[in-house]
């Protein structure tokens, strides 16, 4: 294929966000198709932001242009405004709409916007799905499951050049046979978010 | 359980992820494609390439190089097979790149990975070893981090290949940082060189496909035999010299025909060239693209020696060269000098024209306009989105339940409000934030003991400095030693948290355990603190504020240099170990009837875990709150406590 895909994942340290991007980036080799997957370590770990990008197709660089992500994947609704460098128009947005207040909040009097706020400024620049990953995760089974929620969502987001079965199989991989369950449910619920919303 | 892994500082995946993953690293399949970090890229080629002995110090963006060694070397101990290498946590860098030299004088095939700034403590090392020269090949990795995401500055290491007369290779993709590594013990063996591989962040924490190499069987034990030319006294080092200069000739040749330096071509090409190394050619490569420029792309991978023929070819072919290199102008000014030796009359961009910085990371979005400026043509791509919406800041801070907290909030109880507080480099350099904003200065790794020392003669305030236990053994001992010695009245604070957790966990000569998880000879602070003559020492469990903050007061009291070790593990190890153990973590409760809203909790000990509702309510967030239970200590009114007893 000589598309490039562009996905840039974000959200708070300790949220799996650098996991979510390996299995993508699994995904796609398994697909024999070229990938990069960027993340950045050290400091980000103690309860900061993170921001991984995946690009997939023709691509050389880890990294990609301004305004050209095809999905910025968001576990926290701040971390997708902060990133908001990477939308166009035609971006999708999916984000989780559970906010995790930065201690800056409580101790360096910032604010932490108003989520109608938020979610109102995606959606003027880009194509937002904010979803309630926790709740639908919560129904599948688990809380844990969360992120599998989102990759879900990122599935039926219709951006992936592959199937979504191989994003799923991708993910259960790693996973005890007992979860394996409770996980395929958490996907399945993920795409449906996206193709109700 | 996909997400059930709490993110522990680069443990990212679960057990069973991690035994996948050195299965997969390890598998002996020539021609399979797998995923890798470019961290782990570099340790797959040391094991291509037979590699016997890796040391390290722990740094990011370096530290998954080493891990993997170690989480490979555990691995095999528990199936009771062989590892097939040695691998060693050294105590500091000096000290690893010499353990690994020593491996080489006697044939053994050596890796050392660090930091950039590692380099620096190994510095001294690395300049003569140059002139002595390796026997088994030897890769000394650098891992330099533009930008500064986790470092105390950005220096170019490629200077350190100038200046000490090392070969060098500098890969761009992971693929290339395995192949590099591989084939790079070939090159130091035959120019009898330890070899730089200098990498940066962006590619150490880059995943890509990688194409499996056989497995080399390792040599596994040397044979030293001795030779008077290793002595450098001064009459060696005169004769090394001229030799280590004809070494780097012969570099130069093998730079010729390196097939990691390499002429590409974007479009139909004239006389535009371009001159890139490392990640930078990436986004070149993708924006010259995406402009249509015709234009011919020297992509070096050896860029010490570079290929004197060859880059004088490509500059006598073009009339005009831009010069792509993250931070300093190594190749540009290589470049110009080259131009002006064969009188060519081309126009070079780069840094000193100002297309390009000397500063921080290059993106796609930097390469693309400084190309759109040089080639006056059109940014393809959109201006970005900016939020109209302030957003709140998100730095890393220390984590609920975090004994430095405990400990820094006891300090501020007995010390004067001009007291100096000179830091170091680990978790507890996070205390500068607000409200704790216990740090004043930070040079370097032990830097926080040697100004106590220096405040102690230039100032009559009180001076308490801190350290962590990795620190303290790393570079820390010395400047204790000197305060000793010279009477330095000064309060010298080791964080003792049982571990080197900001880099992820690694063991250190405090811990029971070496890298290889075998069980180790444990070292006590306090033991070596008083073997270096402290006569005041003070060991206290931070959790205990109370009891901290009197010690405190005890030490600056004290006449001469004291030592407080502040002992307690970190709190991500004790979560970790309760979680295994299946013990409780107890959490804790505000009763707002008693609440006061005085605001210490959050205002003024400052644990994440705590926050105002909208109501301006006081609330512990369970999902955050590790356990400690110190703010129970803190609260002045009693009104918080561990739950179950409400």
């Amino acid at each position: 294929m000589s598309k490039k895909i562009s996905i840039v994942l974000t959200g708070v340290g300790g949220q799996g966000v650098i996991t979510a991007a390996n299995i993508l980036g699994k995904a796609a080799l398994k697909e024999k198709i070229g990938v990069f997957v960027s993340e950045i370590h050290g400091m980000a770990q103690r309860g900061g932001a993170v921001v991984c990008t995946v690009r997939m197709g023709d691509v050389s660089s880890p990294l990609l242009p301004s305004g050209t992500a095809d999905v910025l994947l968001s576990t926290e609704p701040v971390e997708a405004l902060r990133n908001i460098c990477y939308v166009n128009k035609k971006t999708k947005v999916i984000t989780d709409i559970h906010p995790i207040i930065p201690f800056t909040v409580a101790v360096g009097g910032e604010q932490y916007p108003k989520l109608d706020e938020i979610f109102k400024e995606l959606s003027v620049h880009a194509e937002l799905f904010a979803i309630d990953a926790l709740k639908i995760a919560k129904e599948a089974g688990a809380i844990i499951t969360k992120n599998t929620v989102m990759l879900g969502a990122l599935a039926a987001s219709g951006v992936l050049p592959f199937r979504s079965k191989v994003l799923l199989d991708t993910i259960l991989e790693d996973i005890p046979e007992k979860y394996k369950e409770i996980n395929k449910k958490a996907f399945q619920s993920g795409m449906k978010a996206i193709q109700s919303a | 359980m996909l997400f059930f892994f709490y993110h522990i500082l680069g443990k990212r995946a679960s057990f069973t992820a991690l035994v996948l993953i050195m299965t997969e690293i390890t598998e002996d399949k020539p021609g399979k494609h797998i995923l890798l970090l470019g961290n782990e890229a570099i340790t797959r080629g040391a094991l291509e390439a037979g590699v016997d002995v890796a040391t390290t110090y722990p740094g990011t963006p370096s530290s998954e190089i080493a891990d993997t060694f170690s989480a490979i070397a555990k691995e095999a101990i528990r199936q009771k097979k062989d590892p097939g290498f040695y691998f060693q946590y050294s105590v500091n860098e000096k000290v690893a790149l010499e353990v690994a030299a020593a491996a080489s004088f006697c044939g053994l095939r050596s890796l050392t990975c660090m930091k950039h700034v590692g380099l620096n403590v190994a510095s001294d090392t690395f300049m003569t070893y140059m002139y002595v020269g390796c026997r088994g090949g030897h890769i000394i990795v650098s891992a330099d981090d533009p930008y500064c995401h986790s470092s105390q500055n950005e220096q170019d290491n490629r200077y350190f290949a100038l200046f000490g007369g090392a070969p060098m290779l500098e890969p761009t993709t992971p693929q290339e940082a395995k192949e590099m590594t591989r084939l790079g013990f070939d090159i130091s063996e035959q120019l009898h060189l330890p070899l730089l591989l200098r990498t940066t962040t962006r590619l150490n924490h880059a995943r890509g496909p990688i194409t499996l190499n056989a497995l080399q069987q390792p040599r596994k034990k040397g044979y030293f035999n001795k030779d008077p030319l290793l002595v450098t006294v001064p009459a060696t080092a005169r004769v090394k010299h001229p030799i280590l200069l004809k070494q780097l000739d012969e570099a130069e040749k093998i730079s010729e025909k390196s097939p990691f330096n390499e002429i590409l071509t974007v479009g139909k090409p004239k006389d535009v060239g371009i001159v890139t190394s490392g990640v930078s050619y990436t986004y070149v490569k993708e924006m010259a693209e995406e402009l249509h420029l015709d234009v011919k792309i020297l992509k070096l991978g050896m860029t010490h020696p570079i290929p004197r023929n060859l880059c004088e070819k490509f500059i006598k072919s073009c009339s005009s060269i831009i010069m792509v290199e993250e931070l300093e102008p190594f190749l540009e000014n290589q470049f110009k000098t080259l131009a002006y030796d064969v009188g060519a009359d081309v126009k070079i961009y780069g840094k000193s024209t100002g297309h390009f910085s000397r500063l921080y990371e290059y993106t796609p979005d930097i390469v693309v306009e400084a190309f759109s400026k040089i080639f006056k043509v059109k940014n393809p791509f959109p201006t970005p989105v900016r939020s109209s919406l302030k957003i709140p800041q998100r730095p890393p801070s220390l984590c609920p339940g975090c004994p430095h907290r405990a400990t820094y909030y006891a300090v501020k109880k007995a010390a004067t409000k001009d007291t100096i507080y000179p830091t170091d480099i680990g978790c507890y350099t996070l205390g500068k934030e607000p409200p704790l904003e216990m740090a004043d200065v930070l040079l370097c790794m032990g830097s926080n003991a040697g100004m106590a020392c220096g405040f102690s003669i230039a100032t009559d305030q009180k001076i308490i400095s801190f350290m962590g236990d990795s620190t303290f053994f790393h570079s820390g001992i010395p400047p204790i030693i000197n305060a000793v010695h010279h009477n330095h009245d000064v309060v010298i604070t080791v964080l003792d948290n049982r571990t080197t957790a900001m880099t992820g966990h690694q063991p250190h000569p405090g811990t029971p355990f070496d890298g290889m998880g075998r069980s180790a000879k444990l070292i006590k602070v306090e033991d070596v603190v008083k073997g270096c003559g402290v006569e005041h020492i003070e060991i206290v469990d931070p959790n205990k504020i109370k009891e901290t903050t009197a010690a405190f007061k005890r030490a600056l009291v004290f006449k001469g240099p004291s030592v407080v070790v502040s002992k307690s593990p970190c709190i991500l190890l004790e979560v970790q170990r309760k979680r295994k153990a299946k013990e409780d973590i107890q959490l804790y409760h505000i009763n707002q009837k008693i609440c006061k809203r005085c605001k210490t909790c959050i205002g003024r000990f400052g644990c994440p875990a705590l926050y105002f509702a909208e109501d301006g309510s006081v609330h512990i967030d369970a999902a955050q709150c590790n356990g400690c239970g110190n703010c129970m200590q803190v609260c002045p009114f009693g009104a918080i406590s561990a739950e179950d007893s409400i």
